[in-house]
């Protein structure tokens, strides 16, 4: 059994590194001065993918991102630890997406680029946004099924998937019918490193935005290298190409509007003094257990 | 954090030598791999990208997993159970890590499916993993073992090894015996041959044997039956799929805990042999041995590099007196000296690995083709200069780690001294660098005749004839009045033409030359960039110069007369 997966990554402003410079006056991120990563939890989900394509011989996996041109990024990322290859999804009509319009187009490109997938796997939420929206919304735009908080992929046979999932107190153990959409979670298994057989053998790979104005692969150092090797064109695709409604589409497309950004600042409004007795301690234990704090 | 990103020292050594362009050229066969094989390099510059490349991964892998987990690794340890290892938990962890990135048979050509890396950038890898954990470093590096096997081998051994050890297979040298530690030609284990099943076999036991549960073995074993010394032992591979080794126990050490050192019992063990009879030790071994002392000069520099990173860390934070205790002069010159040793060193095993690096690739190509005269005398040169630096790189290395983990601990004050911080282990880690693969003494013997024939007065007159930048001119009339009185000593001990007395000198001579030509390799580098070396040039050249200065007169007092003060009955 082969399958083809997609997988859905996105490049993300590191928000866990903070610097003072990170927001902008007006209150949104400052993505310049915050590098670009690969989401991590998408890691977590390219993990999941590549597990199923170690385990069943002739499995595809592609990865899915929409962005700019230096999005293409996470695709040779992906490609260095075990994708076949990736779609950059890229134009100015998808710009100022919410996770409506964005969900909108990333269903649109796989029924164009993979309309018999298998499985479609991504991070559980994106740690700029943190919606957790988009696995869900694209599950319900292709009305296929979907399981979310995916923790570890136990089997998958006969058409069907089982997964254990983290939820509330616990973990459950599910079943479905594929073809389905999974959201990992950021607690399952972490992704491989690099491999650098692949990263030496994709590292010239580029999406036509990546290349300087102007010029075409033609013009690049190792120019004769992209003639030989499709595997260094990174395939891009706009709305044309994916025959995107446009209404449907980024700013357009996106109810979502920001009413007002606020900071909120944490004030202790009381406070408690515990003595180091077993009791107050105990007492102290159990509160948090009871608020969940701890658990 | 990265391992390698970070230190942009490490990238200096790999980029800014003259030698570079030569080696990936050697090494890549004028690039002859380039339409065959996905990941080979089309020229120079995609081959130097490539290899940062790699290491940036080495890098990643170590600052995120091996160097998190050595705490963890160095409290567990490895066990020994039913006659095998078992690691500790989290050494599985990084295992898995360096093998799911194919950081595997580095050196080997592509058709054995290795990465065709030049012994300059796996001496990189080495050093990187090192400054992660110096015990896990022991357990990856073994792989190195795979260059005697491909030198001397089969074909068919080739071809049945090499693809197991790129795929992440482990390695081992079983040398040392109970009675043979130093003194390699006292080898016993028995090697006999099994005229029924038409194989070699193995009875005995070894000592001291790192990672001596691994995939696969080379044996150093009596094969000639009456023989007692070194002519007797011949090289052998055992394959652990066929058994007949048990481990007996895993020694209970000072540090790199999280390589097992083994004891090993070898029951009828069936085994293949590697190259010709009697070769074992003269021949394979000293192959052996070269490859695995640049691994331990390159761990070294990596214990001395997390050593600086350690001491500059805590001296920054450490507030006593209302200041941070790297505002201290005191404190700030233990900090410099560990910083200068840590340069001078690198730049040594760097240069050390380059010359390894043009005659193994010279040597390669003269198992395809004949060699041009002129190749010849290259290969000839660059051999004696490993020859020489090899020894050198791991003495000086090795005792500068000791002395740069000890400084380590003295800048963390009454807290270095709890088992808490990271100092306390790669102090205790940095001990045995001086010890195995030939003590700090063996590589004396090792360098010594360099010293009295002339060879590295040679390198040095050379070194000295080449232009630095202009702010460093001083330096250089500093070092050739140092190199002087290097030249007058050697002289001096040469002239008293007594064995003893040459032995009891060596020392003192040897680490004259490392004080000399570390300085050199230093001015070299602090011309090229004088914003990365130039404080440490300062130092280590103040420090050398007084290093000197007290060897010369230490030599002086070392008469024929006065050997008999230095003999302890």
């Amino acid at each position: 059994m082969s399958l083809k997966i997609i997988v859905l990554a996105k490049q993300v402003p590191d928000t866990r590194n903070v610097g003072p410079d990170a927001m902008t006056p007006e209150g949104t991120v400052n993505r310049s001065a915050l590098p670009a990563i690969f989401n991590p939890e998408d890691l977590n989900a390219l993990e999941q993918a590549l597990r199923l394509k170690d385990q069943f011989p002739g499995t595809t996996v592609h990865v899915l991102t929409m962005g700019p041109g230096r999005a293409a990024e996470v695709i040779r990322e992906a490609m260095y630890r075990g994708a076949d290859g990736g779609y950059l999804l890229t134009d100015r009509a998808f710009a100022g997406a919410d996770t409506l319009a964005t969900s909108y187009a990333l269903a649109t490109a796989i029924k164009h680029v993979c309309p018999q997938v298998d499985l479609i796997i991504g991070g559980r939420q994106a740690i700029d946004g943190d919606t957790a929206q988009v696995g869900p919304q694209v599950a319900e735009k292709l009305g296929l099924n979907q399981i979310t908080y995916t923790e570890e992929i136990l089997s998958l046979k006969d058409g069907k998937i089982t997964v254990v999932r983290h939820i509330d107190g616990g973990v459950e153990t599910v079943e479905a019918a594929l073809p389905l959409v999974l959201t990992v979670n950021g607690s399952a298994a972490p992704c491989r490193p690099r491999n650098v057989k692949r990263v030496m053998k994709f590292k010239r790979a580029l999406a036509p935005l990546e290349l300087p104005q102007g010029t075409d692969y033609e013009e690049l150092p190792y120019a004769d290298q992209y003639g030989k090797k499709q595997y260094l064109k990174i395939q891009q695709l706009t709305t044309a190409d994916i025959n995107a409604d446009l209404q449907q589409c980024g700013l357009a497309g996106s109810p979502t509007k920001v009413k007002a950004v606020e900071n909120i600042v944490f004030k202790a409004k009381e406070s408690k003094v515990l003595t180091g007795s077993d009791e107050d301690i105990n007492g102290l234990v159990q509160e948090l257990l009871n608020n969940h704090t701890i658990g | 954090m990265n391992y390698y990103s970070d230190i942009k020292e490490i990238q200096f050594e790999l980029e800014q030598s003259e030698l570079m362009p030569r080696i990936v050229e050697l090494k890549e066969r004028n690039f002859a791999d380039k339409d065959q094989y996905d990941d080979a390099p089309q020229d120079f510059a995609d081959a130097m990208d490539s290899y940062d490349r790699v290491l940036d991964v080495v890098g990643d892998i170590v600052g995120n997993i091996v160097a998190p987990n050595a705490e963890a690794v160095d409290a567990e340890g490895p066990h020994c159970e039913g006659g095998r290892v078992r690691y500790a938990e989290k050494t599985y962890e990084n295992l898995d890590a360096m093998r799911k990135a194919g950081l595997s048979g580095v050196t080997m050509p592509r058709r054995y499916n290795g990465l065709n890396m030049p012994v300059t950038v796996y001496t990189a890898a080495n050093e990187i993993v090192s400054a992660g954990d110096a015990g896990f470093e022991n357990i990856w590096s073994l792989q190195d073992c795979i260059e005697t096997l491909y030198c001397f081998g089969s074909e068919e051994q080739r071809q049945k090894y090499i693809p197991r050890v790129c795929k992440g297979e482990t390695m081992s040298m079983d040398l040392t015996e109970p009675d043979a530690g130093s003194d390699l030609q006292s080898v016993m284990l028995k090697a006999t041959y099994d005229e029924e099943n038409q194989c070699w076999r193995l009875n005995g036991s070894k000592r001291f044997i790192t990672n001596g549960d691994s995939d696969i073995h080379l044996v150093l074993a009596r094969s000639e039956a009456g023989t007692r010394d070194g002519r007797g032992l011949s090289m052998f591979i055992y394959d652990k799929r066929d058994g007949g080794v048990d481990v007996r126990r895993i020694e209970n050490k000072l540090g790199i805990h999280g390589s097992p050192t083994c004891e090993l019992v070898y029951k009828n063990a069936k085994c293949e042999l590697c190259g010709d009879r009697k070769l074992g030790l003269i021949k394979y071994v000293m192959s052996l041995m070269n490859g695995a002392r640049l691994g331990i000069a390159a761990q070294s520099v990596g214990l001395s590099q997390t050593a600086y990173n350690e001491a500059l860390a805590y001296a920054r934070d450490r507030k006593q007196f209302g200041r941070a205790i790297i505002e201290f002069p005191a404190v700030a010159e233990m900090i410099s000296n560990i910083k200068a040793k840590l340069d001078a060193g690198r730049a040594l095993l760097y240069q050390t690995a380059r010359y390894v690096d043009i005659y193994k690739a010279l040597e390669d190509i003269a198992r395809e083709r004949k060699l041009e005269p002129e190749e010849r005398a290259e290969l000839k040169k660059y051999s004696r200069l490993a020859d020489a630096f090899t020894p050198l790189a791991k003495g000086m290395n090795s005792e500068y780690a000791n002395q740069n983990c000890y400084d380590c601990i003295q800048v963390h004050g009454g807290s270095g001294f709890m088992l808490e911080y990271t100092c306390q282990r790669i102090y205790r880690d940095a001990r045995i660098t001086s010890i195995y693969e030939g003590t700090t003494q063996l590589q004396t013997v090792a360098a010594i005749r360099y010293v009295t024939n002339g060879m590295y007065a040679q390198v040095i007159e050379e070194m000295l004839q080449e232009a630095v930048a202009p702010e460093f001119e001083g330096y250089k009339t500093r070092i050739q009045a140092m190199a002087e009185k290097l030249n007058a000593c050697t002289a001096a001990v040469k002239e008293a033409q007594n064995d003893e007395l040459h032995d009891l000198c060596a020392r003192h001579l040897y680490e004259m030359t490392g004080d000399v030509i570390m300085s050199l390799l230093l001015l070299q580098n602090a011309t090229k960039s004088a914003e990365l070396f130039a404080k440490s040039l300062q130092v280590y050249v103040n420090l050398a110069e007084a290093d000197v200065e007290k060897h010369n007169a230490l030599v002086a007092r070392m008469t024929t007369e006065s050997i008999e003060n230095y003999r302890q009955a």
